[in-house]
């Protein structure tokens, strides 16, 4: 049985579709990204898998449960963590993480273990307020996963935060579907969608173009790979006599070669002693966002 | 009761003991809440307690120059009447005591002139010289009607004495301590409100409470029970002041303002989710609630007696909330009326509740965008 099942998600403001025609399945334990550009739909479109805004139509059922109306059956095996941080204000992060699991009827023990978890054992007596960017959302998702919930759901979890506090945010993201959870995120981050998820959701103006997993999506693209041999080590004859290069151009890493067979290139570029310093650039979750819109990926 | 009602039921519980103390460890550590709620309504109770329930016997400074006859023969009752009034203090240079009155230094000034009593008094606070002159005249008179009854060995013909309908203690803070109780009522209730509306859905923190298994009812409960609590300690610190500090008198029927003040909560927390409703930022909604009690409690005699104020303004008043919540608070609180007079308050309140509770219910919006 699918955890999540869409069919043909629509919501509308105004004359904006902000979702439009949305269907999607998501099996039990997987994990799942939504990505794609601010304003594509993708909160929006999560708020209406979550429960909280009625779709203009179309369905989505969670664990076999209808979302909407508010269901009171779904919600304790749901989590989530919606995008602003969602506290209660003035509490310390151990009141506040005590709060949420004495509403889900979980033991104060079991959300202390929680905060553990996270790594905010430091932190447990300090007010929200004065938490940084990266320990609000870590308590944010340990509020979210305080009931263990068989669903999670995690609307950009590392917006806003540098890349250094994002990368540490992975750590504990990537380890949420053990044990048979069922994760949906958001980001807008397309190398975090690939970092994570089993499966990729990429959408554009209310739309999922593609659905998939990261490298079946950038399999997919049929892309030229690039292939860069440090700089000053080719010159042009030597590049004409390549074979299967399409293009090559100089740029300050070296020269770039294009190519839809890199195995025969690299077997040359080996025969002639030029691999020191060669990099393989293959395509990228952006390369295949250029490719269905036909526009650069700005997140 | 069944197994899972009474598990149910220890849920709810939970969440709402929870949410409870969330909501009260939110406000207790919010210095500007806990200031303007209890702290500023108490530096009024304060200042009109303690600074201007003395007014009301302000003396007169007069200037005695040379020997006054009217001063001299009064007997020791009359004399005692008029150093209640008057504030006397010898000179011999009339110059230097016309200059004191000039300067405001002295309110007036009396000599004798050839059996005629002179008082020179200045016109620049018109109506202690209207004081002035009047109990003048009436001592003045007093001992005229004295000497001649004298004379003929008659009593006067007429007579008068005062008394008044309120217990003799009733002073100032009698009146003050309800009324600033009310608006520091309204005040957190209102503020509370708003800021709780505003905050929850800025932070999303109502969505995310709407996706927990977590009633509404539960919620709202909460939140009226944490403010309500405020309020009757509130109103714990200023009757406990008001009688330790000022000699407040509590008159029979004050238990009654204990319901009356839950009642005039609900109303002031309805107006409270109005402003909450009606504005974007957590900071607007504390201004238009800001802006909806300040004037309200001038309008309706928390800082002083509206007796005075012209008809169309008491008309006015009397559509205001809080009018009905002094008036009641007063009547049960001081004034000595019984029980069943702070039902009619009570009613109004509710009533204005539940009107602006449906009209936010309205306006209500989940998110701030």
């Amino acid at each position: 049985m699918a955890a999540i099942e869409v069919r043909d998600l629509v919501m509308t403001y105004g004359d904006l579709r902000a979702v439009d025609e949305v269907s999607l399945d998501v099996g039990e334990g997987e994990f799942v990204g939504v990505v794609g550009p601010n304003g594509a739909g993708k909160t929006t479109l999560l708020e209406m898998i979550e429960g909280l805004r009625k779709p203009d139509s179309g369905s989505a059922r969670v664990l076999g449960e209808p979302v909407w109306p508010r269901n009171p059956r779904l919600l304790p095996r749901i989590g989530v963590q919606l995008q602003a941080s969602s506290f209660f204000e003035r509490l310390t992060a151990r009141e506040q993480i005590r709060t949420f699991a004495a509403l889900y009827g979980v033991p104060a023990g079991h959300a202390d273990e929680w905060l553990s978890r996270v790594g905010l054992d430091e932190k447990a007596d300090a007010r929200v307020e004065d938490l940084s960017g990266g320990q609000a959302q870590r308590l944010s998702i340990a509020c979210a996963l305080v009931h263990d919930p068989e669903v999670l759901f995690l609307d950009e979890p590392t917006a806003a935060l540098d890349p250094q506090a994002r990368r540490n945010l992975w750590d504990l993201l990537s380890g949420l579907n053990e044990s048979g959870r069922t994760v949906v995120l958001t980001t807008h981050y397309m190398d975090e969608a690939e970092a994570l998820c089993d499966r990729v959701a990429i959408m554009d103006a209310g739309r999922i173009l593609q659905f998939d997993t990261p490298t079946a999506l950038v399999r997919g693209l049929d892309a030229p790979v690039r292939i860069v041999v440090a700089p000053g080590q080719l010159g042009r004859d030597e590049v004409a006599r390549l074979p299967h290069v399409l293009d090559a151009e100089e740029s300050e890493d070296g020269t770039v070669l294009t190519t839809r067979e890199p195995g025969a290139v690299i077997g040359h570029l080996a025969e002639h002693d030029l691999l020191d310093g060669v990099q393989l650039r293959t395509g990228t979750l952006e390369d295949v966002f250029l490719a269905v819109t036909g526009r650069d990926y700005r997140a | 009761m069944s197994a899972s009602t009474s598990e149910r039921l220890g849920a709810r519980t939970t969440a709402f003991v929870a949410l409870s103390r969330a909501i009260l460890n939110g406000f207790l550590r919010d210095r500007s809440s806990v200031f303007f709620s209890v702290i500023f309504p108490l530096m009024f109770l304060v200042l009109f307690g303690g600074v201007f329930s003395n007014q009301g016997q302000s003396r007169v400074d007069m200037i005695q120059v040379g020997d006054v006859a009217l001063l001299e023969t009064m007997d020791a009752e009359t004399r005692e009447d008029f150093e209640a009034t008057f504030e006397v203090t010898e000179s011999d240079d009339l110059d230097a005591a016309l200059e004191e009155v000039r300067a405001g230094d002295a309110d007036v000034a009396i000599v004798m002139d050839d059996g005629v009593l002179v008082a020179h008094y200045t016109l620049t606070d018109q109506t202690k010289a209207a004081t002035t002159a009047g109990a003048l005249r009436a001592f003045v008179d007093g001992a005229n009607v004295g000497a001649l009854a004298e004379e003929s060995g008659a009593d006067p013909p007429f007579a008068v004495r005062f008394s008044s309908v309120e217990d003799e203690s009733l002073e100032v803070i009698q009146f003050v301590t309800p009324g600033l109780l009310g608006w520091a009522v309204a005040m957190s209730a209102a503020f509370g409100a708003a800021a709780t509306l505003q905050g929850w859905r800025q932070s999303k923190l109502l969505r995310r409470l709407q996706l927990a298994p977590v009633s509404t009812r539960t919620v709202v409960a909460a939140r009226i029970v944490v403010t309500v609590g405020i309020a009757l300690v509130q109103m714990a610190i200023f009757v406990g002041l008001g009688v330790v500090a000022f000699g407040l008198e509590l008159s029979g029927a004050w238990w009654m303002a204990v319901p009356l003040l839950v009642v005039g909560t609900l109303c002031f927390m309805s107006l409270g989710l109005l402003a909450g409703a009606v504005t974007k930022t957590q900071e607007g909604a504390v201004n238009a609630a800001n802006f909806l009690v300040l004037p309200m409690a001038f309008l309706s005699g928390s800082f002083f007696p509206l007796d005075g104020a012209p008809g169309w303004l008491q008309a006015i008043s009397l559509a205001m909330p809080l009018r009905h919540l002094n008036d009641g608070m007063i009547d049960v609180m001081v004034r000595g009326e019984g029980p069943a007079s702070a039902l009619l308050p009570m009613g109004i309140l509710a009533l204005f509740a539940v009107v602006v509770t449906l009209i936010s219910a309205r306006l209500f919006r989940w998110d701030s965008t």
